[in-house]
């Protein structure tokens, strides 16, 4: 059997892990947050989620991998062979999330050409949904194929389908080493930009200033506990799947505090470049920033193209704005499917190029759902569902499996015993305590306003079909795949 | 731009960025291996 691959440098590894949490959460969703939840106030609750969930979560996933050596279904396998399905249950999750991602960095693409010329023109909501999504009347009615959907989606594949398998050290090491650097770049220099704006100090005032008042509001503990649940890929089985290249002495707990700080640090840098803007779009249109806020899709391709129209040279800054949506994407993107790959050639000792091939093909072709004029319902119900249930109740499991049922001790005197610094008893205090019964509050939370109310207003045969359906689907699959595998 | 907006800012870049850099420092005294 061919000895696992090992990252070449622990930068190399750093930059792909850092890669993987910084993706298009950390430009579209963190800086709303803040701004929703009581401006800089937010950020104390944010740093205390921080600390006490995904620090203690990222060394946990870390230390798993390193330990044993394997994706998610050997690594839990490896724990108790009748555990494997929890690793199955995670890796189908990353394939799900990979599906439709991989179709907004498509759109990325898209819209980095339109930059160019400002091809949205002055509507670009019309633009977005109409003229480029050619949304259908509703979530049952998928249409026709999007083509220059398609044609980019087919393109990130195909980046996706090179990187992994050109390999660990020459493929997945040499794209983060390169996407990491320009991210920075692109954002440091939209950042500057942005804060010398006219009206750009107003945004940020918005941003930062802060409400304390809200300090003492359940909703923005929950909200800054999920912010960083998402934002570090944690509980999906990348953050095992890359530490499980990890040569024997590699610092885990430091590597693991990097990453997130880092991670955190990017949010700050996009929360300032994008409320920049945004304050500068409100000066210049006579608009309130309240007006303009927002998250998520319509953020990137309906509002910030807007205020792009309302920036000096928006023919240089347009394509540097798309660019690092592409970059932060693709190296999320990469890290997704790899912990997917990896589980395959680990079960079935098949080659990384069969593998690759193989799970890039199947990707492709379930991801065409996402490219039709309806995929973008689809698209919103299936993440929506995904991460409300999917994540968290792998993520409830997992601590509880780690840390209850597990020695969660013999994983602290692991990543003690190889790292420069040592973790305390307030990290196993934080992972069988404060993490579940977050993550527990969350989960219930998510399934009661659920079932009181359809998502959205979504018919409820497109809910039980790409939500709920996809979510109970992911679980089944994993404990199917688990027993027709397992070896008796 | 408010006071209080400023040292917010400040505090969240500090925290973030201050924190990546003990760590660098920390690791750069193991190597890059």
């Amino acid at each position: 059997m061919a000895s696992r691959e090992n990252w070449g440098t622990r930068t190399g590894f750093v930059l792909a892990a850092v890669g993987s949490a910084i993706g298009l959460g950390n430009i579209w969703r963190f800086p709303y947050m803040v701004y929703d939840n009581g401006g800089g106030a937010f950020l104390i609750p944010y740093f205390f989620a921080l600390i006490t969930a995904g620090i203690p979560i990222i060394i946990m996933e870390f230390g798993l991998g390193h330990k044993y050596k394997g994706a998610a279904p050997k690594t839990f396998s490896s724990i108790t062979s009748k555990w494997e399905w929890l690793g199955w249950w995670q890796v189908l999750i990353s394939f799900v999330i990979s599906v439709y991602y991989v179709v907004v960095i498509g759109w990325g693409v898209n819209y980095l050409k339109f930059s160019f010329t400002q091809s949205w023109g002055e509507n670009t909501k019309a633009f977005f949904f109409g003229d480029f999504l050619k949304l259908s009347d509703s979530a049952l009615n998928l249409g026709g194929i999007v083509w220059p959907v398609f044609i980019a989606t087919a393109l990130v594949w195909a980046v996706t389908w090179f990187v992994l398998f050109s390999g660990v050290k020459k493929g997945i090491e040499v794209a983060n080493k390169i996407f990491m650097p320009v991210l920075f770049i692109l954002i440091l220099l939209l950042m500057f930009r942005a804060v010398t704006l006219d009206g750009a100090l107003n945004g940020l005032n918005y941003l930062f200033k802060p409400d304390f008042s809200k300090i003492f509001e359940p909703k923005v503990w929950v909200d800054a506990y999920g912010q960083i649940f998402f934002t570090l890929s944690i509980c999906f089985a990348i953050m095992i799947t890359y530490s499980s290249y990890l040569p024997e002495d590699s610092d885990i707990n430091n590597n693991g505090m990097m990453t997130a700080f880092i991670n955190c640090g990017f949010s700050m840098l996009a929360g300032i470049m994008v409320f920049g803007v945004l304050g500068h779009m409100a000066a210049q249109s006579g608009l309130g920033i309240q007006d303009v806020a927002g998250a998520g899709v319509g953020l990137a391709f309906v509002t910030i193209p807007k205020a792009i129209n309302f920036l000096p040279a928006p023919w240089f800054f347009g394509p540097l704005f798309f660019l690092c949506i592409v970059f932060a994407g693709l190296s999320s993107m990469i890290s997704i499917s790899e912990a997917c790959c990896a589980a395959i050639m680990d079960k079935f000792s098949v080659t990384r190029k069969t593998a690759v091939t193989g799970y890039t093909f199947i990707g492709f072709l379930v991801s065409i759902v996402f490219m039709t004029e309806g995929g973008l319902y689809v698209l919103d119900i299936t993440d929506h569902f995904i991460n409300n249930f999917g994540i968290i109740f792998a993520g409830i499991v997992e601590v509880l499996f780690i840390g209850w049922l597990f020695r969660l001790e013999a994983v602290r005197e692991h990543v003690n015993a190889i790292s420069d610094f040592a973790v305390g008893k307030w990290w196993n205090f934080c992972l069988m305590a404060v993490t579940p019964i977050v993550l527990g509050y969350m989960g219930v939370r998510n399934l009661m306003s659920d079932l009181a109310k359809p998502y959205e207003g979504y018919p409820f045969q497109a809910l039980l079909m790409y939500g709920w359906a996809v979510v109970i689907g992911v679980f089944v699959l994993g404990v199917i795949i688990h027993s027709i595998t397992k070896e008796d | 731009m408010d006071f209080t907006a400023i040292l917010m800012m400040v505090f969240g870049l500090g925290v973030t960025w201050g924190g990546a850099a003990i760590c660098i420092k920390i690791a750069l005294k193991k190597g890059n291996e």
